[in-house]
């Protein structure tokens, strides 16, 4: 086993710390893939409403393999279910939810995050490529909050954050912390820097696995952080 | 006496030109009205440009449509399914042209375009390609781009429950785009699992007001585009 694997958060780890950082009550929309994870995550004594903007508030979790309705689904198309207190509206509702700032965070997945919170995650730019953005565009410019949640590397090792995005744009200077496999990190005006870091890593190694410069975490006297 | 009732497929799309814009209601198979799609295809009109978030799956609805080289363009959010290469191999050898649009400018522009608003400014896609060539202007400090209101000739849609009167409910994440769609389209057709007289549904509960629906199909018995799709079905 490589040294790579032994570092940092899984995935489950990644979204239940993920978790933590969201407030009681939230209205929270997850995106498609390694995000749809922090709803298994809930800390105990809090409810989040998850919103999916193909028109629910109030989403459940996926039910028995087989009692899908084919006409309650989620933005992945994958079958769910309606928590009690759900509501169904059109597309132009939900999209005012998400433009008009009523949606307290959304969690999205990353190719690229930049020093400055630009985010890349619709497209390679790839001159074969089908372009296909779905909602994120409108998500990033308009939840309160933006978290995106991402394994710190490509398959190939290169780094995801990095001082400016190669790749097409979804929003610019949209994102407000990145949840990685080594290491919580916020968006500041100076740059990624570090909340906390993952198990084993420390903040050589992030450095090393990270495309721009990344400061670390301010040391807060008295055991208390603002 | 008002009675927007059809009484076949064929009859509800008749009309339909060549060189039509049609707004397809739907996202992935929820609120596809498969059975209007399908019939369009046996209508026969072409080099129609089609406003739906997606491109369909499989060889069956939007897909089949697709498949038979009837839309030349097509204005959507998200055209890649996991399971249909149709849409994928018209685009790639030129025949059908996209026009890419964030899932909620196309919702806005549907939205606008039905309310008689020619164009709005929103911030989505601000700094990206999507905003690229396009108007912006700030508002309180911040950029915005403008954006068209979108209507089309026609509007196909799903819904549960219909009036002769074309007032429309509908079945949960099926509703998606179709209440705008209905308000946006010149002429909108309905296909609904029921159509009841006037008065048996509740006003306090309509979705989609009669004012924007021509025509009402009743189809009892919806097919679900997965099951057609898993059980590798084509159309025609």
């Amino acid at each position: 086993m490589s040294q790579a694997t032994t570092l940092g958060w899984t995935r489950e780890q990644m979204a239940r710390r993920l978790a933590q950082d969201i407030a009681d009550g939230s209205y929270v929309n997850l995106g498609i893939g390694i995000p749809e994870l922090v709803a298994r995550f809930v800390p105990e004594g809090r409810t989040f409403i998850y919103h999916t903007e193909n028109g629910l508030l109030g989403m459940g979790p996926s039910p028995e393999e087989g009692a899908g309705d084919p006409e309650l689904i989620n933005a992945g198309k994958r079958h769910v279910t309606a928590n009690a207190g759900a509501a169904y509206f059109h597309h132009a509702d939900s999209f005012a939810m998400i433009r008009g700032g009523h949606l307290d965070l959304s969690v999205l997945g990353a190719m690229q995050v930049s020093a400055t919170g630009d985010l890349a995650n619709w497209s390679t730019g790839a001159p074969d490529a089908i372009p296909a953005v779905g909602g994120a565009m409108d998500l990033v410019a308009g939840v309160k909050q933006v978290f995106v949640m991402t394994q710190h590397c490509t398959k190939t090792g290169d780094p995801k954050l990095v001082e400016a995005c190669t790749y097409p744009l979804t929003g610019r200077g949209v994102v407000d912390r990145v949840y990685s496999d080594l290491a919580v990190l916020d968006v500041t005006p100076g740059g990624f820097r570090v909340v906390e870091l993952g198990p084993g890593v420390d903040l050589p190694t992030l450095q090393e696995r990270t495309g721009a410069p990344v400061l670390p975490a301010e040391v807060h006297h008295g055991g208390t952080s603002s | 006496m008002i009675d927007k009732r059809a009484a076949s497929a064929a009859e509800v799309v008749a009309d339909i030109p060549d060189g039509s814009s049609i707004m397809v209601g739907g996202f992935g198979e929820a609120g596809s009205p498969v059975e209007l799609i399908h019939a369009l295809i046996d209508q026969g009109a072409s080099n129609l440009t089609i406003i739906s978030n997606n491109t369909g799956s499989g060889e069956v609805g939007l897909a089949a449509l697709l498949k038979e080289r009837r839309v030349t363009k097509v204005i959507c959010s998200f055209p890649k399914t996991l399971n249909s290469t149709v849409f994928p191999e018209l685009y790639r050898e030129g025949f059908t042209e996209l026009e890419l649009v964030p899932q909620g400018t196309l919702a806005e522009r549907i939205r606008a375009g039905g309310a008689g608003v020619p164009a709005f400014f929103t911030p989505t896609a601000v700094g990206t390609p999507l905003a690229e060539g396009k108007e912006s202007r700030e508002f309180h400090g911040r950029e915005y781009v403008l954006e068209h209101g979108l209507t089309a000739d026609y509007a196909l849609i799903k819904g549960a429950t219909a009036d002769t009167h074309g007032n429309v409910l509908y079945n949960k994440t099926a509703r998606n785009f179709a209440p705008i769609m209905a308000t946006a389209a010149d002429v909108t057709i309905v296909q609904a699992a029921r159509v009841l007289e006037p008065g048996a549904i509740d006003p306090e509960t309509i979705v989609t007001p009669g004012i924007f629906v021509d025509r009402v199909l009743e189809v009892a018995d919806p097919v679900h585009e997965s099951r057609l799709v898993a059980e590798g079905a084509s159309y025609p």
